[in-house]
Order: structure tokens, then sequence, then C-alpha cells
């Protein structure tokens, strides 16, 4: 195992949405800078939006919603627990993103006036505007990152953040075709590195056959946690009505704009609202459990020419697979519905809201580290909010990196991280790391999926602290196995913090994200507030606590704006 | 510990007639990285059960040679 040194003024960890963006949007403030994006796979088709995306869903476009609207929504949405700063950022350069990504050749659906055809998902606003030729989105963003001559390193797995007196000052990285180390020192450093999508196991009993891009495995919330950073809300589970054993969207986002809705078995609807919401999910899982099942997406009531028109979008765009897929089973939406089933859990504030701690500038509490895109906690974010996050981070660094000098790396925490990245290595008949995984993930399953019980929670939080013995026995035969032997060490961090936070927060809060069986109501009282978790420099230690929210930005009476789409 | 190998059904499918030796296209997009050369034969295949069947593969492929399944488990 080689080790390689480099030097940077500003390290991306992640080129997917936020990282790409972060990227060009640093090097474009700060041509004479080194910036560099660190890549586990290849950013031409890496991270959520490998295939593309079929829309955008926090769209706040002058004309039809504002800033404000879209903060009250997203509160709501939320049960109240969030920054609205940084949401609020969102909703004010979401409209300069949609416009420059246009520039970059990016194409949004307009109306007959020319003007952005916006479509109503959530509960009150417009904020979903369709993509329906996005599916070349990321060759887009890669072909930006190349013009702005920024450096791109693929195939290298960022593994721990380095720090020198609490600041962040690189990364270590492990390169997974040649199995050399990287040791990149860097001025300001940004994680970007998506979800932890292989939280819990899907159904299907398939490790990578997940709704997050699999090679999102929580890099990003262990490396900060690692660090000393804070995390916040970890007890906000993400979890998606998906079609079942696909475990992609179904997906009401662009087919109920065009008439199709979630339906229970007798084809009625149950829900309001198709806006993924822990509420919507709630109300999906008691359906499930009602004996009024299968639920699924109902399009077959409507026109030939409008299901003709969705499938279009639906087969070229974020999971095309999807079509082969019903194929496969004879399905055709013409006559049957979408069968769709609640997801394993995973953790991504893209979606729910738990994640890093970030202020509105994505600065983590680590200085020098800062955190975008899904593993940023800035809730129900998407994909606009990750440009978004990406570029606010990336313009703040490069102004704290102006009068900083690179840090000096502890060489016993080189050795120590080569030895533990050497460990799988050196034990080749060890246990493959797909029985470790699967074991580790049928945890999660058994004592995390929701509703929540207070002593499974508990069973589960042993066990995910003794996985750390079974991880010792994990055995690698070569670079890629040993990439996968690591992910394993970060799937366990989020293990652990995701059950250590459901057990603290004694209520229940976000619908079926956190619907604990022993506290079956929410109790604004005393939980109205951020849980933190973070590493104990003393001791090592898991340490969680309570922290006050930050003051509205835009008072919004909770108590009277209950978010509730159940149909009566 | 003792190891055994298991017999299993791979979502990626190459047309080997049709692969060129030379070319690694479908290697370089894979998000999972799981396709490889096979060292004898120069052709690409499906070397770790670790696929998304998200088809980057396969659109990027210049002369047709992949097909993507969807994994039996999921089938």
């Amino acid at each position: 195992m080689e080790i390689i040194n480099l030097e940077v003024d500003f390290l991306v960890v992640g080129g997917g949405t936020a990282g790409c963006m972060a990227a060009v949007k640093a090097k474009q403030k700060s041509p004479d800078s080194s910036v560099l994006v660190l890549e586990k796979a290849n950013i031409r088709r890496s991270g959520a939006i490998a295939m593309g995306m079929d829309g955008v869903n926090t769209a706040v476009i002058p004309g039809n919603s504002t800033p404000e609207q879209y903060v009250k929504e997203i509160t709501i949405a939320n049960d109240g627990i969030l920054d609205q700063s940084a949401v609020h950022k969102t909703g004010l350069l979401g409209f300069d993103v949609i416009q420059e990504l246009e520039e970059w050749g990016v194409k949004f659906q307009k109306d007959n006036e020319g003007k952005y055809d916006l479509k109503q998902v959530h509960r009150v606003g417009k904020y979903v505007l369709p993509m329906p030729e996005g599916k070349d989105l990321k060759k887009i963003l890669s072909r930006q990152v190349k013009r702005n001559k920024i450096k791109v390193i693929n195939r290298v797995m960022a593994t721990r953040v380095l720090t020198q007196n609490g600041r962040a000052i690189g990364i270590t990285g492990l390169d997974v075709r040649s199995g050399d180390m990287y040791v990149i020192k860097s001025k300001a450093i940004l994680l970007c590195t998506g979800a932890c999508g292989r939280l819990g196991l899907p159904s299907s009993g398939y490790l990578y056959g997940t709704y997050e891009n699999p090679t999102n495995a929580g890099d990003g919330y262990s490396m900060a946690y690692q660090a000393g950073a804070k995390l916040s809300n970890i007890e906000c589970f993400q979890i998606n009505p998906l079609i079942k054993d696909y475990n992609g969207p179904a997906c009401a986002y662009v087919a109920s704009p065009f008439g199709a809705y979630t339906a229970n078995a007798s084809g009625n609807r149950f829900i309001s609202c198709d806006y993924w919401s822990g509420q919507m999910m709630l109300e999906v899982w008691r359906e499930l459990n009602s004996g009024q099942g299968p639920v699924h997406l109902k399009m077959y009531h409507l026109d030939e020419s409008t299901i003709s028109e969705i499938e279009s979008i639906l087969f070229d765009n974020e999971r095309p697979s999807r079509e082969r897929f019903h194929a496969g089973r004879g399905e055709n939406y013409r006559r049957d519905g979408v069968e769709m089933n609640i997801s394993e859990i995973g953790l991504c504030s893209g979606h729910s809201a738990s994640g890093v701690q970030v202020d509105e500038f994505m600065r983590t509490s680590i200085p020098g580290l800062y955190a975008a895109g899904d593993m940023a906690n800035v809730p129900h974010n998407y994909m606009i909010g990750a440009f978004v996050s990406g570029r606010v981070a990336a313009e703040h660094a490069m102004d704290y990196i102006k009068d900083i000098d690179h840090g000096d790396v502890d060489s016993d925490f080189i050795n120590t991280e080569k030895e533990r990245l050497l460990a799988p290595l050196n034990n080749p008949n060890g246990i493959p790391h797909t029985q470790v995984e699967y074991k580790l993930r049928r945890f999660v399953n058994d004592y995390l999926q929701p509703p929540k019980s207070p002593k499974n929670m508990k069973i589960g939080l042993e066990k995910f602290i003794d996985y750390k013995n079974v991880i010792d026995e994990l055995g690698a035969r070569d670079p890629h196995e040993l990439m996968r032997c690591m992910e394993i060490h970060f799937i366990r961090d989020c293990a652990e913090m995701a059950a250590k936070a459901s057990l603290y927060r004694t209520e229940s809060r976000w619908g079926l994200y956190h619907y604990r069986l022993d506290f079956p109501n929410r109790n604004d009282e005393e939980w109205m507030c951020n849980t933190i978790i973070k590493k104990s420099l003393d001791n090592n230690e898991m340490t969680i606590f309570k922290e006050d929210l930050k003051p509205y930005l835009f008072d919004v009476n909770l108590n009277e704006e209950k978010y509730d789409v159940s149909v009566a | 510990m003792a190891l055994t190998s298991n017999r299993v059904d791979v979502p990626v499918i190459v047309d080997e007639s049709k692969c060129l030796d030379k070319c690694k296209a479908c290697i370089e997009v894979c998000p999972l990285d799981v396709l490889a050369k096979n060292p004898d034969t120069g052709k690409a295949y499906m070397k770790y059960d670790e696929c998304w069947f998200c088809l980057p593969c396969e659109k990027e492929c210049p002369v047709g040679a992949i097909t993507v399944q969807i994994p039996f488990l999921l089938r």
C-alpha cells in the first residue's frame, strides 16, 4: 500500500449534485485556487442523479411562490424542527440555480407562454418543476467541472477527516482499484457524500436493491462524526413509499399532476397529498396494516395519451430500469396499479431531516469542515437544495481559506488509519463483506424499523456496539472488497447513531419516521428542539444532548397548522 | 475460516461477440465498480454481485454489447 500525499486549497469529497456545483462555484470565485473533487465512483455517472432526474421538487420561482412561503411549508411539513435560515437559502437561491442549469443545457418544462410549468405536489404551494428530458443531467454537470479545469480524482473513497486542534485540515482516502492510500491536505473540506442509503435491508434481501444509489453508505455521516462534528435529529429516518421489490419511486411526483394518485386495494384515495412526509408515510403504513392493502399508484383510470406521456418520463429518467421490471412481471400502467411498499430505513436530509448539523453557510461545528447535499441537515432539501448548499458552502469556504495555512498531519493518526485499512487485506480468508453487511442491516430492520419499540431499540444499540468486534473479522481479497469492508464501518456508525437518537427522543414526531409505541404523541413542551449526537473528545464515547432551535425567521403557528394528510 | 463460492445469477450480461477488447466505457461509468475485463478474453464481465441496475454501462456501451437484467431477487 503506497501513500500518496497531495495538497489543495479546497477539497470536495463526493462529485455528485452538490459536489459538482460546489467545485464549479469555488473555481469561479477563486480561479487561482486549487480545487479537487474526490469521487469514489466516476463523476460522469455518480451520486443520486447518476441516471438523471425527472423533476425539481423545491423550485421557488418568482410569481409562483416566495422563499417565505416555502420556508413555512417545510416548517409545517417537518413538525417545526429546522434551522429556517438554512432552508431559506434553498428558497432564495433555487431560482438562480435553475437559470444557471438552463444556461448549461438542462431543460425544464415550460407552458405555452414560455413560463415554467410548475405543479403542485406539496400540501399548499407549487414547487415541483418537471424535467422530462433530465436524463443527461449528470453528464452536463461533469462537463462543467471539466470546462472549469477542475481536477478530479475518480475511484478514491475518503475514509477519515484529518483534524488539528479542532480544525479540519484534510482527509485520508483509499484508491478502490490500486489499494493505495491518499493523504490530502486541504485548507477547507466539503463533505457531500450523499445519504446513508445502505442502512436497512431491502425486503428483497438484495444488499444493493436500495432506493438511494448504494455507493452512498453514510460515508459523510460517519466521517463527520468520527472527526467530532455535531449531527442532528438522526432519529428522523428516511422511509419512502416505493415500488414493491424494485424499491424505486413509483413515482407520484411525476404522475399525480397528470391525475394519478395513491390508492388502497379498493382503488380509493386514503391520503390527500402525495408529498413525501413522515405523516404521509404513517398513513401508508396504517393502510398496509389495516387489511385495506396493497397500496398502489393508480393510473389505469387515465387516458392512453396521458399514460404514454407518464411512461415516456418514468422510463427514461432517474431509474429507467423500472420499465423492464414491470415488463418482466407482465404489468402495464393501463391495467395494473403499481404495487407499493414502505422501504427499509435510511438517513437522508434531502428527503427527511437528519444529518450533519450545518448553519446557513453549510458550516459544520468543526472549522474548515462544510457539509452539503443529502448528508447536511437542511430538511426536505432535494436536488435543488443540494445544488444550493454546494454553492453556498463553496463560496463561503473560498473566503475562509484566504487567511488560512495548511495544517500539520499527525503521523500517528495516519499510521493508525493505515492499519485500519490494511486489516481486512491482511485477513483475506476472513468473513466476506457481503455476509457481515447482510447481518448488520438485518439487525437494523429487526430493531429500528418503525414503529419503534424501546426494548427493541436497546437490543439494537447493544448489537451495533458489539458489531465492532464482528467488523474485526472482515476479510478482503482485493481493493474493491476492501472498499466494501470500509463502508461497513460507515454503516455501523450510522446504525449506532440511529438507535441512540431514537431512544433519546421520548416522543413521536415526523409521522412514521419517529413513531414510538411507548410515546405515541408529539410533545412540543419538551422536544421542540434538536437532538445532537457528538463524539466525546475525552473518551471517544457517543454523546447525545438537546440543543435549542435557532429563532425562526418567519412565524409559524404549529398548533394551528397541523400537517394532516389522511382522508377522513 | 472455511470459505465456499456460490453460483449467482448476475444482472449484467455481456455479448462477448460484440464487446471491444480495448474499450473500457462500461467499466469506467459503473457507480459500484462491479465490472472488469477478463484478462484471458479481453471482454468485460460482471466481477462483483453488487449491481444497482442503474444502466449507465448499457447506455454508454458503444456497440450495444451489454444487457442489464433486474437482479433475480427483485425480478
